[in-house]
């Protein structure tokens, strides 16, 4: 009885999350009337500017993966190193983004940064892409601060540390050399969540005005009829990709194998 | 002056001072062992030197030069630590080399400065693979050839040998030694084995509460220990009390038996003074006719016998309390009996009388 409800509920489960997508997918290869076909596909795939949108946005993803690199693998290295104690203070700033809705954060920014503030980078458009670069990092904070900070809990930081230093390594050489190596699949969990993140984020794109995918999809939503599902399920097929590769990271990082 | 000059060095935490004014010299090539309990500052001191902590009070100097202020990679300092401390994500010999590439040495100079440690270190076909690839021994040294290639100035041993199994540890304290004493390398080695250090170190310095006890070779720390913390830390000591008769001449009593001391006591006539015996300066003897006859003896019966292999460690309760005793092991003359009537036996010369 109880092995009889154990499949019953995973069924259940099965049916709610992949009915919807199964319905999805049907739906967007229907554009042809009559037979299954990839025109709603070739239609999102040509037009100019859901390229130009996707491409922004990809290019958005890399950098707030690199900025969110610099900025938390250092404070997170340092914290656990020297500042232990600081750690459930971390804890609750970086849990602050899933709690803040980014509404109110960008019209934070958007007060504090528009163009009669002391720093007007919404004066320019490359001030603003990098308000939301910015905007970017922040959401991906919880997810990038967590997933580095079980990296670093997984290696002996302190005396790999100490190591690397009684061989004349400076901090930048412990970090770059050292740390970051040994966390890299770590890193790249948080990258990939980060990549995830940024692909889809509507809220700080729209109302900042940047032409991100987020925004396209939205406008697309409301003016085609298959092209929407079509997106979605390119968006999906996006995102497991980048949760396989954080599997396929884990499993081909050589040195990550338990010691005999 | 030494070579590597320790003096004064304080170390406080806080409100706890961990380091109480220590100085130690150590010549050019020298093995020297910090030795002592848990929390008496032994790390620390070990940790100052290496630049990881900064003293409180004192300075360190190498070669005469100061190195009380600089930071841990400018001190040219190697150091192998108790978890190995690999890079998991390097080859072995890519940990190897690690300091000559971050020095700046050329490829190829680093290529055989690595060959060469390899070899050192008995694994020269090792070099391609990852630490977790190798056994705890090859790890701890790999770790030792990597402190190695730079040719540092010192070699710091934090526990080295803590983690591994007795037989491997027994075999690698002795290359660690052949290692040290080929390159002669200046080096402190910090354990809390009496064992290794004695049998490793051309000095050894029993730390207590934060001060160094004694400093002496280790026949001198352990057949003159110069305070009783150092008596009853390095090796297993019996204790007695006895009562002075002639304190110049160094004659005391043992329960009533009267005793001749190599030394003259620095106790009045009438006064208790305690007395320590190594297990293996005390005889066991079956005729217990010895006591009757006047030879200094006192009379036991066997309280328990372990048997360790090549020794046997006898207890034996006497009216002076328990008292152990070690015998050979040979295998014509089994061990006594649990139980059993006897007398033991020792001589003056061979107390040592606790400060």
């Amino acid at each position: 009885m109880k092995r009889i409800l154990s499949w019953a509920t995973i069924g259940f489960a099965v049916v709610y999350f992949f009915l919807p997508l199964v319905g999805m997918l049907e739906f967007s290869l229907k554009m042809r009337r009559g037979e299954y076909s990839l025109d709603a596909y070739r239609s999102v795939m040509g037009d100019p500017q859901f390229q130009a949108t996707f491409g922004y946005s990809v290019l958005m993803a890399c950098l707030t993966i690199v900025f969110g690199v610099l900025v938390v693998v250092p404070t997170v290295f340092w914290v656990r190193l020297k500042l232990p104690r600081l750690r459930p203070f971390m804890e609750f700033i970086t849990l602050l983004p899933l709690v803040i809705p980014p509404i109110v954060i960008v019209f934070g920014y958007i007060r504090l940064f528009n163009t009669s503030s002391w720093l007007p980078l919404t004066g320019s458009a490359l001030g603003t892409d990098f308000l939301l670069m910015c905007g970017y990092a922040v959401l991906a904070l919880p997810y990038m601060y967590r997933a580095v900070d079980t990296g670093l809990a997984a290696i002996d930081l302190a005396t790999l540390t100490e190591a690397a230093q009684s061989l004349g390594a400076g901090w930048i050489t412990v970090l770059a050399r050292v740390i970051l190596p040994n966390v890299l699949v770590a890193v790249l969990s948080g990258a990939f969540l980060t990549f995830a993140i940024v692909i889809g984020e509507y809220v700080f794109a729209a109302l900042l005005d940047r032409p991100a995918f987020g925004p396209y999809l939205v406008w697309a939503g409301g003016n085609k009829a298959y092209e929407p599902a079509a997106l979605a399920v390119m968006t999906f097929a996006l995102t497991w990709a980048c949760m396989m590769l954080i599997q396929l990271a884990t499993k081909f990082s050589k040195h990550t194998r338990m010691p005999r | 002056m030494a070579y590597l000059d320790l003096s004064g060095l304080q170390k406080s935490f806080g409100a706890n001072q961990v380091v109480k004014s220590f100085d130690l010299g150590v010549a050019k090539g020298e093995f020297v062992s910090l030795l002592g309990p848990s929390g008496c500052g032994k790390t620390t001191v070990l940790r100052m030197v290496a630049g990881f902590e900064t003293p409180t009070a004192g300075a360190i100097r190498i070669d005469g030069q100061d190195v009380t202020g600089q930071r841990p990679n400018q001190r040219n300092i190697g150091m192998v630590f108790q978890a190995y401390a690999l890079f998991p994500n390097l080859t072995v010999a890519q940990n190897v080399g690690f300091g000559l590439k971050i020095a700046g040495v050329s490829a190829k100079e680093t290529a055989d400065r690595v060959a060469e440690m390899l070899a050192l270190i008995g694994l020269p076909e090792m070099g391609a693979r990852y630490p977790f690839q190798l056994s705890g021994g090859q790890q701890q040294r790999v770790a030792l050839a990597r402190a190695l290639a730079p040719r540092p100035r010192v070699l710091l041993l934090d526990e080295p040998l803590s983690a591994l199994d007795a037989k491997i540890r027994v075999s690698l304290r002795s290359e660690i030694r052949d290692i040290q004493r080929k390159l002669g390398i200046t080096t402190i080695f910090v354990t809390h084995d009496q064992e290794e250090a004695l049998s490793m170190s051309d000095r050894v310095v029993v730390m207590n509460g934060g001060r160094a006890d004694q400093v002496g070779a280790p026949f001198e720390i352990y057949n003159h220990p110069a305070t009783r913390f150092v008596a009853q830390f390095v090796g297993t000591l019996n204790t007695l009390d006895a009562v002075v008769t002639n304190a110049a001449r160094g004659e005391v009593t043992v329960q009533g038996q009267p005793l001749q001391l190599g030394q003259a006591i620095a106790a009045g006539q009438g006064a208790t003074v305690g007395l320590a015996l190594r297990p293996e300066v005390v005889h066991l003897e079956a005729d217990t006719a010895l006591i009757s006859r006047g030879d200094f003896a006192l009379a036991a019966r066997i309280a328990s016998v372990d048997f360790l292999g090549a020794v046997i460690r006898v207890k034996a309760q006497t009216a002076a309390g328990v008292i152990a005793l070690d015998l050979f092991n040979r295998p014509d003359a089994p061990p006594p009996p649990v139980g059993a009537e006897m007398a033991l036996r020792f001589r003056g010369q061979d107390v040592i009388v606790l400060g």
